[in-house]
């Protein structure tokens, strides 16, 4: 069942142009660094046995971390149907570091996938009932047609990865 | 030509020629995308009718929503201000720029913001304004205003950018690609926000429980206005306002839809300010983030502006429900050709401009550009809260009407064969009036038709009524449908039919395009049905097409007390003109009782969607001309409609090969295309369909368009003649 729910949100990321990177919570560090080019900055993930501890990510974020790094690595949750990322702020910096990097990657765990927007409306009421009441639904990269063709890399990321922690 | 069709004509022929090209490739553009998206979904309409309801009842709940929201976001630590107006909105807001000293503000993408005029407010308060939506930033370095609600430089190609910015940045390598002009305005603007003292945003939904802004972008930009300086002032309409987070699924899957095409917008953010999230403080690189030293600010400013009164306005209120997706504006052809500087008032564009603009800046704005919408109708279906935007366009055609200054009012109104008031100019009251003018040109041709092509007629016609000379007229028959159809012997069969309808001949088809009505006679006869003809009576559409609705309504009520009688008896309603039946089926309800309006819709067809029905019900399509090469131009309100689709099946049915358009509209719609002031502008639109059959090699087919209009548009543009499918598959 959940491997069904992985499998689909990798196709929805695809169609949006994020790569899907699979793992389980033993082998995150390595994986992560593979994934992520350095310089990057970071924030605490929250999910247990999953850390940026060991890896190439810089925390706790400052400015100049924002305005160099090549990749910002935050957690996030998922809606399945539309391969997007639930982008919780909070006082770490969660938002400007998932923002200002050339690179957002996404650290997301397999039961924080939600089907459709319907069902991550009904899970985000709840969190802004308990305070937490700032989320960003981001969708693949920053994107502008304002100069007369699609480019991708505006004011946000030009490019979008996903880690779903399989075993989380 | 009167100077004041002059000078609109003129400015229209400008913007053709200036911006039309790049309003064209952006409007269809994205157009194609939201037809594009929406297929692959079937539960579009079960989404726009969720929407809409959400959207009624918040604007019913309206004041209760603002005491809400202004609680949840001063508990938030925020503060709330309701604006009265422009005025007292800027006041507030330079207020908060000088009690925190700022120099600069960045700003995201906000049409109310530019219906308050706000940049203009803070210059004169001294700070520095950056827009940093990329489309907005060229406009504002072009000093130019929006040219659409979604794609604000969407006049401008990439050429005509390239050649903006290296004039107005002087770079050292001059910029050509759309990737150079978005990489230096990205980083420009990046760098603005950086500095900026203050962070300004508009708000695309309010959730009041929570105080929560939600703001739709692809590139960014709002995101970073609003978290990165230390104080945020988003403004809104008070109409913005929904209940809660429950609320938005709707409208998240919609909004980027309807706009362009997307399945959902890049950042949905959903803010409730002062948010968590640590001020970045570029001054202090190295210094970690922290919230907790931080001093966040927030203020909501929500604009009343005339919108208190549009809630309490029966025919505007719908205009609140709107969520400033653009839909309208690139699935009218109109503005497709000529854009948001044409078809726009002091802030907004499109179709659902007029009902804005009526609203918050008054009637004369309205007035200048509201002729522009024919109530083709197509951007009923494109609306994500199915707002009935030519409803809107009618009624403050009307408003307008009414408010023009007429000398000799009583005067006039005592000599014209409407019900509308003096002041409807003459080319309005001419073009409302038509079935009168056919009828008498019918009975007095063909010498009306010599005298009205005569060139000093045709002269006084363009100086005094504003009918362009360069348009051919409609020709008038002596012998109408109706004594035609009074002449013949009754058929054997007559009485002995299992279906009996009573077919509505409209002006057109009575007085000038008298073949077609012949041919639907003949063809439903041929089929089993006894036929009725009702007296020609004007539908309506023509004067409401003007604004002058108490002519309509008195139209309305003359055609179903004559119909009423056979609905009575059982008989079905068939209309040849796809216009009409829109009226019968959409506008009636405005215009008649409820019941009265709901008994004819129900029981009136299109002549191609009856034969359709005839023919799934077993009658012999043997009878009817089959096969051939066709080209089919649909007509707008019947695609809206949704009964296009029975043409191309009966035409499939009977194995004739068919290409079809797939333009908005012909261009002609009705009258506006013999208006001097939009002549030019019509034949524009008129080519593209033109183009699109030139493409497919139409020289060989058998070319069909189902409106009287459509027809004359083809007939201006095309070598060979057109006629109505029904001519087409009626037996000889």
């Amino acid at each position: 069942m959940r491997t069904d729910t992985i499998d689909q949100f990798a196709s929805s990321l695809a169609a949006a142009d994020v790569a899907c990177t699979r793992v389980e919570a033993a082998e995150f560090s390595a994986a992560l660094d593979d994934v992520v080019d350095a310089p990057a900055v970071g924030v605490p993930l929250g999910i247990d046995g999953v850390s940026l501890d060991d890896t190439a990510v810089e925390l706790p974020p400052t400015p100049r971390l924002l305005r160099e790094a090549e990749t910002g690595v935050t957690r996030v949750h998922g809606i399945v149907d539309h391969g997007s990322f639930v982008i919780q702020a909070d006082a770490a910096g969660t938002e400007p570091v998932s923002l200002y990097p050339r690179t957002h990657v996404g650290v997301v765990r397999a039961s924080d996938l939600h089907a459709d927007v319907e069902e991550t409306a009904s899970w985000l009421g709840e969190e802004f009932d308990a305070g937490r009441d700032a989320a960003v639904l981001a969708t693949g990269a920053s994107a502008t047609a304002d100069m007369g063709e699609l480019v991708h890399g505006v004011h946000g990321p030009q490019s979008v990865h996903a880690v779903v922690v399989t075993d989380r | 030509m009167s100077a004041d069709r002059e000078r609109k004509a003129a400015k229209i022929r400008h913007l053709l020629e200036t911006e039309g090209d790049a309003v064209f490739e952006n409007t269809t553009h994205v157009n194609a995308g939201r037809y594009e998206t929406n297929s692959h979904r079937d539960d579009i309409d079960e989404l726009r009718d969720a929407a809409r309801a959400i959207k009624e009842d918040a604007i019913e709940r309206l004041p209760e929503l603002v005491e809400t929201v202004k609680e949840s976001v001063e508990a938030n630590g925020g503060e709330v201000y309701v604006a009265d107006d422009a005025a007292d909105a800027n006041r507030y807001i330079t207020e908060v720029t000088e009690s925190k000293g700022a120099e600069t503000l960045a700003k995201s993408k906000s049409m109310t913001t530019e219906e308050i005029d706000v940049n203009d407010a803070l210059a004169d308060a001294g700070v520095d304004v950056t827009e940093t939506d990329l489309g907005e930033f060229v406009v504002q370095v072009a000093d130019e205003a929006p040219s659409h609600l979604v794609g604000p430089a969407f006049h401008k190609s990439t050429e005509d950018i390239a050649e903006l910015f290296n004039a107005h940045f002087d770079p050292d390598e001059p910029f050509e690609t759309a990737e150079d002009l978005t990489q230096f305005a990205r980083d420009h603007v990046g760098e603005k926000i950086v500095d900026a003292d203050v962070g300004m945003t508009g708000a695309n939904f309010v959730f009041a429980e929570s105080g929560t802004v939600a703001l739709v972008t692809n590139e960014g930009n709002a995101r970073k206005c609003a978290v990165t300086p230390d104080t945020h002032v988003a403004v809104a309409g008070i109409e913005k306002l929904i209940p809660s987070v429950d609320d938005f699924p709707p409208f998240a899957e919609l909004i980027a839809r309807a706009a362009g095409g997307q399945d959902i917008a890049t950042y949905l953010s959903l803010l409730s300010p002062p948010v968590d999230s640590p001020v970045v403080d570029f001054d202090e690189p190295d210094e970690p983030l922290d919230a907790s030293t931080d001093d966040r600010e927030f203020h909501l400013v929500l604009l009343d502006n005339g919108r208190t009164e549009m809630r309490e306005d029966d025919d505007l209120r719908e205009t609140l429900y709107c969520i400033r997706c653009g839909a309208c504006a690139n699935s009218c052809a109109n503005f497709q050709h000529v854009g948001g500087h044409a078809f726009g008032g002091e802030t907004y564009t499109g179709g659902i401009a007029t009902g804005w603009e009526a609203g918050v800046h008054g009637l004369d704005s309205a007035a200048e550009f509201n002729d522009l919408c024919t109530g083709c109708s197509r951007c009923v279906d494109a609306c994500p809260v199915k707002i009935d935007i030519p409803w809107i366009n009618t009624v403050v055609r009307d408003r307008i009407n009414r408010g023009a200054d007429a000398e000799f009012d009583w005067l006039v109104e005592g000599l014209t064969p409407d019900a509308d008031p003096g002041g409807v100019d003459l080319q309005k009251r001419l073009f409302g009036n038509f079935g009168t003018l056919a009828k008498l040109g019918s009975a007095t041709a063909p010498v009306s038709n010599w005298l009205a092509d005569w060139g000093p007629t045709r002269a006084v016609m363009e100086r005094v009524a504003g009918v362009d000379r360069r348009r051919d007229l409609p020709e008038f028959q002596r012998e109408t449908l109706v004594d035609w159809f009074e002449a013949r012997d009754p058929l054997p069969a007559a009485g002995d039919a299992d279906r009996e309808v009573v077919l509505y001949p409209d002006a057109y088809t009575n007085y000038v395009l008298v073949d077609r009505g012949k041919a639907a006679v003949r063809t439903l006869e041929a089929l089993g049905v006894d036929v009725a003809v009702a007296p020609c009576h004007e539908s309506g559409r023509a004067p409401l097409s003007q604004g002058m609705i108490a002519t309509a309504r008195e139209n309305a009520e003359r055609v179903a007390d004559s119909l009423d009688p056979h609905l009575d008896s059982g008989r079905d309603v068939v209309v040849v003109e796809p216009s009409d039946l829109a009226a019968f089926r959409r506008e009636y309800e405005h215009l008649l009782d409820d019941d009265r309006a709901e008994r004819l819709a129900e029981h009136s067809y299109e002549v191609m969607e009856y034969v359709y029905g005839l023919l799934e019900n077993g009658a012999d399509a043997d009878l009817l001309a089959s096969g051939g090469e066709v080209a089919f131009h649909s007509h707008c309100q019947q695609r809206t409609l949704d009964v296009d689709v029975y043409t191309e099946a009966v035409f499939e049915r009977l194995g004739y090969d068919v290409v079809t358009s797939d333009v908005e509209c012909c261009g002609m719609a009705g009258s506006f295309g013999y208006k001097s002031e939009y002549y030019e502008l019509s034949v524009d639109v008129g080519e593209t369909l033109a183009d699109q059959f030139e493409a497919q090699d139409v020289a060989q087919r058998e070319l069909v368009a189902s409106g009287a209009s459509c027809h004359e548009q083809l007939g201006s543009l095309l070598p060979q003649a057109s006629t109505h499918p029904v001519e087409l598959v009626a037996p000889e």
